[in-house]
């Protein structure tokens, strides 16, 4: 009964005392009890959350159960990062964003799957057992937020948490078929965040809807004196953007030209996208791919994931460091296959002799993409691609392949490693398999605005959203 | 193109602390391999003359006072607390000196 509401109408209905906060924990709750089992979404429940929720209804949020990430460290809970470095992990502070979200008036429900340490883009990497994907349990949820976006698809939440390195909010909400928005590097404090690419770590809102995450962000988004990362930009009014429309709007169409995406569904699909934005008094056009990035076009993503892969496990060999199973954790025994693959891989390109030749390098390359991005913005307002090349690949996808989420991310690395910000939206369903495809709308960093109201207008006039505003 | 061979792996694996199972010098011999061929198509665009970007926000020498802040610090016990080996208030560690 509750369970399929939004959060806007979520905290609507408590505000008009038409719903009982700790009715809908309970609901979720003995949904949760029924579903988990075979969807593995949650790793670990809050035992408090029904008496929270109802404390909290008269607060912004109003009680609202979050489902969140299990990277995000949370008092009284174990935070595990889905490893079983960190499986008796008792945090002895609170991260930011979980902290900010509860003074709101959120209820953390549970701590959701991830690839472990959120290396991966599939969460078949989790130490504790992959997650299916609820629109078809055949397929992977995507990841490393996984879980979480797996846990708003089958409606075992009213909203959640994530995180995304380089597509992991958008690629999961792609094949989960939910709303995803990976927030301009910044936007949103780390302080709390079981730290992977300290460089490109962006936490940010799944949820129902597009309005729905403009709320979540708005509670979350902001400066930080704990991570001197983030940015004293103001906190425009994310929820008022999200009907703002996008007449005027000047919209660049990118990567369908690449040839992993010529002719594809995903290619028609943006295509289609396109053809709405104009109708909707945007300008529409296509933006060429190019391998130098000339005026004109846009840098081919091949390149990024050249970038992002060195870059994340460089940085993945610094911050998986700390764990040496002397203060906290289990020893570096316990680390998974992907955890000591990547780990290793950046120690070795930043090793003496080597950290010129691959760090270095991936470090200027990015510029490269930067400054792309930066001339594409003197022209364009919003750039839209295919958030994932394909559906949702089945169960088992990723093993024995080393490179599986470089080449899944690959449309979201350029915006990932130059710290922009990006949506997405399910943009087609496949009535067969049930599973989605979901449409990326990029902005400039500080743009959060531009994107949700792009987004925004294409939820409204289409139909792939399965929860349009009901109240 | 680079090829990565066990043993340079067994060698990574002593700089990063990572013990291998059995088997793991090999595969990931083969893995990291595959992994720098993606990586070195870097090597096709020109970049002499370009800055690297470390971080994206243009942010320096963020700062706060140098006073403590009481409410961010850990009691004794709070820091002790996920400790696997703990003594009158220390971790313990292996030893990594010999008595002479």
């Amino acid at each position: 009964m509750y369970t399929t509401l939004t959060l806007t109408d979520y905290i609507t209905k408590v505000r008009r005392k038409e719903i009982n906060p700790s009715d809908v924990v309970q609901e979720l709750q003995s949904d949760i009890d029924k579903k988990n089992p075979a969807l593995a979404i949650y790793l670990a429940q809050n035992p408090d959350a029904s008496a929270q929720s109802s404390e909290r209804a008269d607060l912004p949020l109003a009680g609202a159960p979050i489902a969140v990430k299990d990277n995000f460290l949370t008092v009284g809970m174990k935070t595990t990062a889905s490893s079983n470095v960190l499986s008796n992990f008792l945090p002895p502070y609170e991260s930011t964003v979980t902290a900010r979200l509860q003074v709101a008036g959120g209820v953390i429900l549970g701590k959701t799957n991830m690839d472990a340490f959120a290396h991966g883009s599939s969460t078949e990497t989790s130490d504790f057992g992959a997650t299916k994907n609820p629109r078809n349990p055949a397929h992977l949820p995507g990841g490393s937020s996984g879980g979480s976006a797996a846990a708003v698809a089958a409606d075992l939440c009213i909203a959640a948490i994530g995180s995304e390195t380089a597509g992991s909010i958008r690629q999961p909400s792609a094949w989960c078929g939910t709303v995803g928005l990976k927030p301009t590097y910044g936007r949103v404090s780390r302080y709390g965040v079981v730290a992977m690419g300290s460089s490109l770590d962006s936490p940010g809102p799944i949820g129902k809807t597009v309005e729905d995450c403009a709320v979540l962000l708005s509670a979350i988004a902001g400066h930080d004196p704990y991570d001197a990362t983030t940015s004293t930009q103001p906190i425009p009014d994310f929820v008022r953007a999200v009907g703002a429309g996008v007449a005027g709007k000047r919209i660049g169409i990118v990567y369908i030209d690449h040839p992993h995406l010529v002719g594809t569904p995903a290619a028609a699909a943006v295509e289609a996208a396109g053809k709405l934005f104009e109708k909707l008094g945007g300008h529409v056009s296509l933006v060429g791919l190019s391998q130098d990035g000339a005026p004109g076009t846009v840098l081919s993503p091949d390149l990024a994931i050249a970038v992002y892969t060195v870059v994340q496990r460089s940085e993945v060999s610094s911050n998986l460091a700390r764990y040496d199973g002397i203060r906290y954790g289990n020893d570096r025994t316990h680390f998974g296959t992907e955890a000591r693959r990547r780990l290793m891989l950046g120690t070795y390109t930043l090793s003496k002799g080597y950290a010129e030749q691959y760090y270095k390098k991936a470090q200027q390359v990015r510029t490269l993409y930067r400054k792309n991005f930066a001339t594409l913005f003197e022209s364009f307002d919003l750039l839209i691609s295919p958030s994932s090349p394909g559906y949702a690949q089945k169960l088992g996808a990723t093993a024995d392949n080393p490179m599986f989420g470089e080449l899944e991310d690959m449309l979201m690395e350029p915006s990932s490693i130059s710290g922009l910000t990006g949506i997405n939206v399910p943009m087609m369903r496949d009535t067969e398999s049930n599973l989605y495809l979901g449409l990326n709308i990029v902005g400039n960093m500080w743009q959060e605005e531009a994107v949700l109201a792009a987004a925004g207008a294409f939820e409204t006039e289409t139909s792939y959203n399965p929860w349009k505003k009901t109240v | 193109m680079s090829s990565i061979d066990p043993q340079l792996v067994q060698h990574i694996a002593s700089l990063a602390n990572i013990s291998l199972l059995p088997g793991q010098d090999v595969v990931f011999a083969q893995g990291f391999t595959k992994t720098l061929d993606v990586v070195e198509k870097m090597n096709a665009i020109d970049t002499h003359d370009v800055e690297e970007t470390n971080q994206v926000t243009e942010l320096e020498n963020i700062f706060r006072d140098d006073v403590c802040t009481p409410d961010r610090m850990f009691t004794q016990s709070a820091a002790l607390a996920n400790g696997p080996r703990t003594h009158n208030g220390y971790f313990v560690v292996n030893g990594i000196l010999e008595e002479s």
